[in-house]
């Protein structure tokens, strides 16, 4: 009897273990990634803040929507034209497109940016004191224009310096894309 | 309105390295550690008991005012008796520990705000504004988010008071946290054309002043003989080159964070003595590509300045945007500067289609 019951059980867990190996797709990140090791605990961070659900553009893969993870936190692809928006009403007050990189609401249309360090396209040109600057204002560069929804920098700016020291250091160590994300685009009823 | 330094450590950072590291470290133990604004506008030494102007409070005009909606703008500063001014530095004056500023914004007859910033300490500088009340009888600080929508200053228009955040995001980045307080905003070489431009109230301080009575080091007795000026010879130029200086060049400068963009606004007094040393912002702007595109043209065809053609300058457009995602400056305003827009476009118009090749 009770072998029987053991043997149950290790079925189960060798169930459940493979249900888990099907549904993710990488080695979950390392919860114990500390500040000795800032790309580490960025990697970390960027992952538990989901930050690739919007700056990295969605695809279908064989599974379904996905991130396409050869364009990483590359923003939204420079040649998928957004223009006007949708129309919207009552209930339904705003919208993302397919690759979850472009979002229309009462703020007009928002694209996500390029965090990767490219130069030219993204952050390259970037020092940690800018990317804190900006989470903290919820300022493009941390002094210029408002940063867009749905892009969470409200609960974001409650993160350690530490942290975001963090995130940027592993943001700056990824590939580079260029891809030039377009400006956002002003809701018809700003003057 | 508290301290930026004490909830902004890392922005702060930016403009005052060792503010943080100074903190609690005063050696009187009368004062506080962490030096804050005082509660009410009157407790900042601004006024006397008598509830006038205190006697070691001076008034001051910028030649180039910063456009905020049409807002009538009184400035005062108290520098400390026998402290002097360090200008070793011509664009980036360190001031004496101690020196208090004001700027008073009214629109009509009626006090909205007074800001306030302060050299606390060696190494800090606190910054706070102060809303009016009704009666206009007093000034409390304003709380840490600012005001939204405070005061209607048009049909539809309403004034905010700054948050923190904001506050940081013109001062806490440019070479000096005093914007209006400059060798070129005090040069006694006034430009007629500057738009906005308020007369020079009796006994306002000027550099010509300052050199007199020998409130800076080194003297520079060279400013009261040949005070600073724009370099530019068209008085359209100089005028329009002078405004985006002042409103522009707090963050477009080649000192902080954004000079990696290569749009320098400011004017650098330090080459004002060079034979045809050109103004930064004619030498950055006009004929370059920038990173913002301008609404239905294609990148190539916008420029920052298309000379010649103020329908492909990108600045023109910003300067007279409204919109959030496009107007300049990015705050404090909520009306566009008709003045303003239409110096610069004269300027552009009149700048030579030769210059495209820049």
């Amino acid at each position: 009897m009770s072998s029987r019951r053991t043997s149950a059980f290790v079925t189960a867990a060798l169930a459940a273990s493979a249900i888990a190996a099907h549904v993710t797709t990488a080695a979950p990140p390392e919860a114990s990634a500390t500040a000795a090791d800032p790309v580490a605990r960025g990697r970390y961070l960027v992952k538990v803040m989901v930050c690739n659900d919007c700056h990295t553009p969605w695809h279908m893969g064989p599974n379904g929507p996905e991130p396409d993870m050869s364009r990483e936190l590359s923003g939204h692809p420079e040649g998928v034209a957004v223009t006007a928006p949708p129309a919207l009403g009552g209930a339904w007050q705003w919208a993302g497109a397919g690759t979850n990189t472009a979002f229309a609401g009462p703020w007009g249309v928002s694209f996500t940016a390029n965090l990767t360090p490219d130069p030219e396209t993204g952050l390259g040109r970037w020092t940690p004191e800018t990317f804190v600057a900006a989470i903290r204002s919820g300022r493009h560069e941390g002094q210029g224009r408002p940063i867009l929804p749905p892009m969470p920098w409200p609960m974001y700016r409650n993160a350690s310096d530490e942290d975001l020291r963090a995130i940027f250091a592993y943001l700056q160590s990824i590939p580079k894309v260029r891809n030039r994300v377009p400006q956002p685009i002003d809701p018809p009823a700003a003057n | 309105m508290l301290p930026a330094r004490a909830r902004r450590p890392a922005l702060a950072a930016l403009a005052f390295a060792a503010a943080a590291a100074a903190a609690g470290a005063s050696s009187l133990a009368t004062e506080p550690a962490e030096p804050r604004a005082p509660q009410r506008l009157s407790e900042t030494g601004l006024y006397g008991p008598d509830g006038r102007l205190a006697a070691t409070v001076e008034r001051f005009v910028p030649q180039y005012p910063l456009w905020t909606d049409g807002a009538r703008k009184s400035r005062f500063v108290q520098l400390p008796p026998g402290a002097r001014i360090d200008v070793s530095d011509v664009d980036a004056w360190r001031f004496p520990t101690g020196t208090k500023v004001w700027k008073e914004f009214a629109w009509g007859e009626r006090k909205v705000e007074t800001r306030f910033i302060w050299k606390a300490t060696d190494d800090g500088w606190v910054f706070a504004t102060y809303v009016w009340n009704d009666a206009q009888t007093e000034a409390v600080l304003a709380p840490e988010a600012g005001l939204r929508n405070a005061h209607e200053i048009a049909p539809g228009k309403r004034h905010s008071i700054p948050a923190v955040d904001d506050c940081l995001a013109c001062h806490g980045l440019a070479p000096s946290p005093v914007l209006g307080f400059s060798a070129l905003q005090l040069s006694d070489d006034r430009d007629p054309l500057a738009p906005h431009a308020e007369p020079l109230p009796p006994g306002a301080l000027t550099l010509r002043a300052l050199v007199a009575q020998d409130r800076l080091r080194p003297r520079r007795p060279e400013w009261a003989t040949t005070p600073p000026r724009i370099r530019e010879r068209d008085p359209v130029a100089r005028a329009a080159l002078g405004y985006l200086s002042a409103n522009c060049g707090g963050c477009h400068n080649d000192r902080g964070p954004l000079a990696r963009l290569g749009l320098v606004l400011l004017h650098d007094v330090a080459r004002d003595g060079e034979r045809d040393a050109p103004e930064p912002a004619r030498a950055t702007a006009v004929g370059a590509a920038g990173r913002y595109v301008m609404p239905g043209l294609a990148p190539d065809d916008s420029r920052l300045v298309a000379p010649g053609d103020p329908g492909r300058s990108a600045l023109l457009h910003r300067l007279g945007s409204r919109r959030p995602s496009s107007q300049m400056p990015p705050l404090g305003s909520v009306v566009a500067d008709a003045e303003a827009v239409a110096l610069v476009r004269a300027w552009i118009a009149s700048l030579p289609v030769a210059h495209a090749s820049r």
